[in-house]
C-alpha cells in the first residue's frame, strides 16, 4: 500500500505538537530569565553528575533484572495455546491500569520494616529484611512498573518467529540449546531493543518511586528536574538544561544499542 | 476482534452521552443561572459531604445558584508553577502564608473588595493584618496551625521539648524527615536560632550542615508517608503538623505530640486568595464570604483538622477539639512562634541548590558528567567504526 | 519437566506483578476510620458507600474515561493513516519520520508536560486567553500515544502482502473500500493493540497531564493532590472496582472466543 497522502496530517501534528515543544526545551535550556543567551544553565548541570551515574545505573539495573525476568516470561507465554496466549499477555497489562501512586504505596506496605513481607518471615522464624528505603527499594519499583513494557514487545517478535526456521535448524542436527542461542535469540533482537528502550528510559527519568521507596534521600535526575519546576525557585532554564543533557544521554545509549539491531528490521524497533 | 470494536465502540456510546455532564464540570457555564468559579485549593482540604459532613462546595451553589469547579493541588510550588505559566484561569486559590506574600510581590493577586465579604468581621483580630499581607488587601485566612514533633511514648521516653532531639543519635533510623525545603530547613533554623526568612546565605549554608550531619540517622523524607510509618511503629519520630494529631492518635494511641517551647515553631496559616486576571471576581468574593461564615468554617475544620481563625466557628466546634492544646495552643507559644513570608529570588535559588545537596549527598563535578559522556560517545562511535571494519573485510 | 518449571516460573512472576494489588484490594476493605493503609481494623464496605457519595472523584474519574476514549480513539485513527503513509516513504524519508516519531517516548515526561504546556499557552493566549482544560489535555494525550499506535501497526503492515491491495482494485473495488476490506482486517491486530495502549497510558497519566490540564482534574492528578494529608481508601475502593471490571470483561471475552471456537470445530466436523 502505497499512499504517502495518509501519513500527512501526522506529520503535521508531529511539527507542531513534537518539534515546537522540542524547540522550545533548546531555547530555555540556552537562556536565562531574560531571554538572553547563556551557557551557565548547561554548565550549572555539571554539579549534579553523581545523582546522573545514581540515575544511570538504578535504571540500568532494572532494565537488565527486567530483561532477564521477562525473556523467560515472554517466551512461555508465545509457546502457549493461541486463546492462553490473549489471556496471559491482557494479565501482564492489567496492573498498570491501577494507579501508579497506589501501586507504589501497596509495595511501601509490602517493605516496610514491619510491613507484611516481614510480619511473614519473622512469622515463620526467618530473619527480617530491611528492604525499604534502599536503593534496592528503587530498583525493584522500577522493576514493578516496567517490566510490562519489556515482555510485550519480546513476545510479539518471539511470535513472528518463523516456525520453519526452527525446525530447519532442527534439521540440520541443532540440540535445544544451540536452536535458541542461534536462531531464536538473535531473531527476537528487534524486540529486545525495543522492550530496553521502553524501560530504559522512564526508569533514568522517574521520580515517585524514588521518594516513596527510597526514603528521599537517593535523589534521581527525575526528581532534580521536578525540583526545578516545582521547587522553591521556578527555574524552567536549569530544567530544561538537565533535560537536555539527559536526552543526549539517552539518544547515545540508543544508538549504540540500535547498532546490535542489524538488517531490515530496524525501523526505529518493532513494538508489537 | 469485530467484538472487540464493538465492545469499544459500545463503551464510546457510552460515555458520550455522559460528555455533557462531563463539560459542565469542566467549567462551561451552566445551564441553569450564574457562573461558574474555579477552585483550586489543597487535596482533602474541604468539607465534601462524605460520611454525612455538609458538602460545601453544593451549599454553596444552592446558595448562590454559582456553580464550582474545584480542583486540587498538593503543595504551593505546584500552585505556583501553574499560575505563573498561564494557561489556567483560576477565581479563587488556597496557598499558604509565604506563597501569598511571593504572589503578591510578583503582582499576581488581585485586591479584595471587602464590601463583598461582610463576614470577614468574623475574622480573629490576631489574624488581620498578618505578617505575610500587613495591609489586608489580598486574603482572608482559612486554616492554621502549628508545626510539632509526632513521637512514639512506647520508645521515646524522655521529655520532648526540642527540635534537638530529632538528631539524636539514640533514634538513628528511627527519625523521619520533612520532605520539603522550607519546612525542613526551618527546623535546622530554629536549632540554630536565626529565623526563618533569614536572606544571610552563610545562615543557611549552616542550617544545610546540620542537615547533612543529620541525614544518616534519617530514616525517611516523607510527606504524607509519616502517618502510616508512625501508626505501624516503623519510625519513632516525626515532625508534622499539628492538626494531623488526631489521626495519628487515633491509629496509635502510643503517639503523643509535643511542641518545642524553648527554640519556637513554625506558625502556618493557609488563606484564601484571588489570582490577578479572574473573569469572575464578584462570584469568587461571594464564595470567600461564604467560606468565612461560622457554620461553614467549623464543618470545614471539623472535615480537615486544622484550626480555624473564627472563635464564632470555634463555639460551634466539640469541646474537646477547642481545649486541646494541640489545636489551639496557648497564646504564649504563638507568640513564641514565626510565620513563613517569601524570600528573594537569589535566596530561593540558594534554597534549591542546598536542598538538592542535602538530598544527594554533595555535589558532584562537571568533569564527571563530561567523561561519562565521553566514554559513551566513544563507546559509541567504537561499534561503529568495528562494523565498517568488518564490513570490509566480508567484501571479497 | 519443562512443562512444571515453566509453570512454576509464570506463576512466581505474576505473583510479582499482583502481590501490591491484592494488598491494594485488602486494604480497600480496611475498617480504619483514620485511612490507615498499615494497620488492619477489621472488615468494612464503608469506603465503597464514601466512594459513590465523593462528587469529586466521580467528576475526576469521568474526565479520565472521556480523555481516555477519546484521545486513544483519535490516536489509532491517526496513527493507522500515519502508518500506512509511512510505510509507503523512502528509507531515508522514513528514517527520519520515525527518529522524530520516538522523540515523546525518549523524553522524559516532565519535559514533554512542559514543553506542551508552553506550546499551549502561547496559542490560548493568543486566542484570547481561554483556559486550558480538556481539549488540552486530549491534544496532549494524543500525542503522546501516537508514537505506540504507530510502532504497533508498522510491523503488521510490512507482514502483509504489498499485491493484496493492488488486486483487491484490480477486481474493481474502489481504493477506500478496498483499504476497509482488505488492509484493516490484515492490521487490526496491531490496531487493536495500539489502541488499548493509547488507553492504558492515557488513564494513569500523571506527570504530562498535571502540566496541560488547566483547570481539570483527572484521576490521577486528584491522588497526587492528595498527598499533603492522606489517600482516602476511597482510592483504594476505586481501583479495586476497576479491576474487577476489566477482570469480568476479559472473562467474558474469553468465554465467548472459546465458545466460538468450539462452534467452529463442530462445524468443520459435520
Amino acid at each position: 500500500m502505497k499512499s504517502k497522502t495518509a501519513a500527512a496530517p501526522y506529520l503535521v501534528w508531529m511539527v507542531v505538537f513534537i518539534l515546537v515543544p522540542m524547540v522550545l526545551v533548546v531555547f530555555f535550556a540556552f537562556t536565562d530569565q531574560s531571554g538572553a543567551f547563556t551557557l551557565k544553565n548547561i554548565a550549572g548541570v555539571g554539579q549534579y553528575s553523581n545523582v546522573f551515574l545514581r540515575s544511570i545505573w538504578l535504571g540500568a539495573a532494572a532494565t537488565a533484572i527486567s530483561l532477564l525476568l521477562g525473556y523467560p516470561l515472554a517466551y512461555i507465554i508465545a509457546h502457549s495455546g493461541v486463546r492462553r496466549q490473549n489471556a496471559m499477555i491482557l494479565l501482564v497489562m492489567l496492573p498498570m491500569w491501577m494507579n501508579f501512586l497506589l501501586r507504589t504505596y501497596a509495595w511501601m506496605t509490602l517493605l516496610e520494616d514491619n510491613g507484611i513481607i516481614n510480619t511473614l518471615l519473622a512469622g515463620s522464624g526467618l530473619p527480617k529484611l530491611h528492604m525499604i528505603n534502599t536503593q534496592g527499594a528503587v530498583v525493584l519499583g522500577m522493576l514493578y512498573n516496567y517490566m510490562p513494557y519489556m515482555i510485550l514487545p519480546i513476545y510479539s517478535v518471539l511470535t513472528k518467529i518463523d516456525v520453519s526456521v526452527v525446525e530447519a535448524a532442527q534439521d540440520l542436527g541443532a540440540d535445544r540449546r544451540a536452536v535458541f542461542s542461534k536462531v531464536i535469540l538473535p531473531m527476537s533482537t528487534p524486540g529486545v531493543i525495543s522492550g530496553v528502550t521502553m524501560v530504559f528510559v522512564p526508569a533514568v527519568s522517574t521520580f515517585i518511586i524514588s521518594k516513596m521507596l527510597g526514603g528521599g534521600g537517593n535523589l534521581l535526575i527525575g526528581d532534580l528536574i521536578d525540583m526545578q519546576f516545582l521547587g522553591s525557585a521556578y527555574n524552567p532554564n536549569l530544567g530544561s538544561a538537565i533535560s537536555l543533557v539527559l536526552m543526549v544521554l539517552i539518544l547515545i545509549c540508543m544508538g549504540i544499542m540500535n547498532q546490535f539491531d542489524e538488517g531490515e528490521e530496524s525501523q526505529g524497533g518493532m513494538l508489537l | 476482534m469485530k467484538k472487540r470494536f464493538a465492545a469499544f465502540f459500545a463503551a464510546l456510546v457510552f460515555l458520550a452521552s455522559a460528555l455533557p455532564s462531563a463539560s459542565a464540570a469542566s467549567g462551561a457555564p451552566a445551564a441553569k443561572s450564574g457562573e461558574t468559579i474555579n477552585v483550586y485549593n489543597w487535596g482533602e482540604y474541604i468539607s465534601n459531604g462524605v460520611d454525612g459532613s455538609l458538602d460545601v462546595n453544593k451549599e454553596f451553589t444552592k446558595r448562590t445558584g454559582i456553580q464550582v469547579n474545584y480542583t486540587t493541588f498538593e503543595s504551593n510550588e505546584n500552585l505556583y508553577a501553574k499560575l505563573v505559566s498561564g494557561g489556567a484561569n483560576y477565581d479563587v486559590i488556597i496557598p499558604s502564608d509565604y506563597m501569598i506574600s511571593k504572589l503578591t510581590a510578583e503582582g499576581m493577586l488581585e485586591k479584595l473588595d471587602f464590601r463583598n465579604i461582610p463576614n470577614f468581621r468574623y475574622i480573629d483580630k490576631q489574624f488581620q493584618n498578618p505578617v505575610y499581607d500587613p495591609k489586608n488587601e489580598y486574603s482572608v485566612p482559612y486554616t492554621w496551625g502549628v508545626v510539632g514533633i509526632f513521637y512514639n511514648k512506647k520508645y521515646v521516653k524522655e521529655k520532648v521539648d526540642s527540635w534537638k532531639i530529632l538528631w539524636d543519635e539514640k533514634y538513628a533510623g528511627k527519625i523521619l524527615m520533612f520532605d520539603n525545603p522550607r519546612d525542613a530547613f526551618g527546623i535546622a533554623q530554629k536549632i540554630l536560632g536565626y529565623s526563618y526568612n533569614s536572606t544571610d546565605p552563610a545562615q543557611w549554608e549552616e542550617a544545610a550542615m546540620l542537615l547533612k550531619r543529620q541525614k544518616p540517622l534519617v530514616q525517611a523524607y516523607v510527606m504524607d508517608q509519616i502517618f502510616d510509618k508512625m501508626s505501624s511503629g516503623d519510625a519513632w519520630l516525626a515532625p508534622y503538623y499539628a492538626g494531623d494529631a488526631a489521626t495519628l492518635v487515633e491509629d496509635n494511641p502510643d503517639i503523643g505530640f509535643a511542641i518545642p517551647e524553648k527554640e519556637g515553631t513554625n506558625f502556618f496559616v493557609d488563606a484564601v486568595c484571588i489570582p490577578k486576571g479572574s473573569r469572575h471576581k464578584a462570584a469568587a468574593e461571594a464564595y470567600i464570604n461564604f467560606l468565612c461564615d461560622p457554620e461553614i468554617a467549623a464543618a470545614n475544620v471539623d472535615y480537615i483538622g486544622y484550626s480555624t481563625p473564627e472563635s464564632a466557628a470555634k463555639k460551634l466546634l466539640p469541646k474537646e477539639v477547642v481545649d486541646n492544646p494541640i489545636f489551639y495552643p496557648d497564646q504564649k507559644i504563638l507568640n513564641r512562634s514565626e510565620i513563613f513570608t517569601n524570600l528573594p529570588d537569589d535566596t530561593n535559588r540558594l534554597l534549591d541548590t542546598l536542598w538538592a545537596e542535602v538530598k544527594m549527598g554533595g555535589p558532584g563535578q562537571t568533569a564527571t558528567l563530561v567523561a561519562v559522556l565521553a566514554v559513551f560517545l566513544l563507546v559509541y562511535l567504537g561499534i561503529l567504526l568495528y562494523k565498517r571494519r568488518k564490513r570490509k573485510q566480508e567484501l571479497p | 519437566m519443562t512443562k512444571t518449571i515453566s509453570k512454576i516460573y509464570a506463576g512466581l512472576i505474576y505473583l510479582f506483578l499482583y502481590a501490591p494489588i491484592f494488598v491494594l484490594i485488602i486494604f480497600s476493605f480496611n475498617d480504619s476510620s483514620t485511612m490507615s493503609r498499615s494497620v488492619w481494623s477489621g472488615f468494612s464496605m464503608r469506603w465503597y458507600r464514601q466512594l459513590f457519595q465523593d462528587r469529586l472523584i466521580m467528576e475526576a474519574l469521568e474526565n479520565t474515561l472521556v480523555i481516555a476514549v477519546v484521545s486513544s480513539v483519535i490516536a489509532t485513527a491517526l496513527g493507522t493513516a500515519a502508518a500506512i503513509g509511512i510505510n509507503g516513504m523512502k528509507q531515508w524519508k522514513r528514517r527520519l519520520v520515525m527518529n522524530m516519531t520516538n522523540f515523546p517516548m525518549v523524553n522524559p515526561e516532565i519535559v514533554t508536560g512542559v514543553s506542551l504546556m508552553l506550546l499551549f499557552v502561547f496559542f490560548a493566549r493568543a486566542m484570547g486567553g481561554i483556559s486550558l482544560g480538556m481539549g488540552s489535555l486530549i491534544l496532549a494525550h494524543i500525542t503522546f500515544s501516537l508514537p505506540y499506535v504507530i510502532l504497533s501497526i508498522l510491523p503488521k503492515l510490512r507482514q502483509m502482502d504489498p499485491h493484496l491491495y493492488e488486486a483487491a482494485q484490480d477486481l474493481g473495488c474502489p481504493p477506500v473500500s478496498s483499504f476497509f476490506r482488505v488492509v484493516l482486517p490484515e492490521i487490526i491486530p496491531g490496531v487493536v493493540t495500539g489502541m488499548i495502549m493509547a488507553f492504558t497510558l492515557s488513564i494513569d497519566d500523571f506527570v504530562i497531564s498535571y502540566f496541560t490540564s488547566g483547570t481539570t482534574q483527572t484521576l490521577p492528578i486528584y491522588i497526587y493532590s492528595m498527598t499533603r494529608k492522606r489517600i482516602s481508601p476511597e482510592i483504594n475502593a476505586l481501583s479495586t472496582l476497576l479491576f474487577g471490571v476489566i477482570l469480568v470483561l476479559l472473562a467474558v471475552v474469553n468465554i465467548r472466543q472459546s465458545r466460538d471456537q468450539k462452534k467452529e470445530l463442530e462445524r468443520e466436523g459435520a
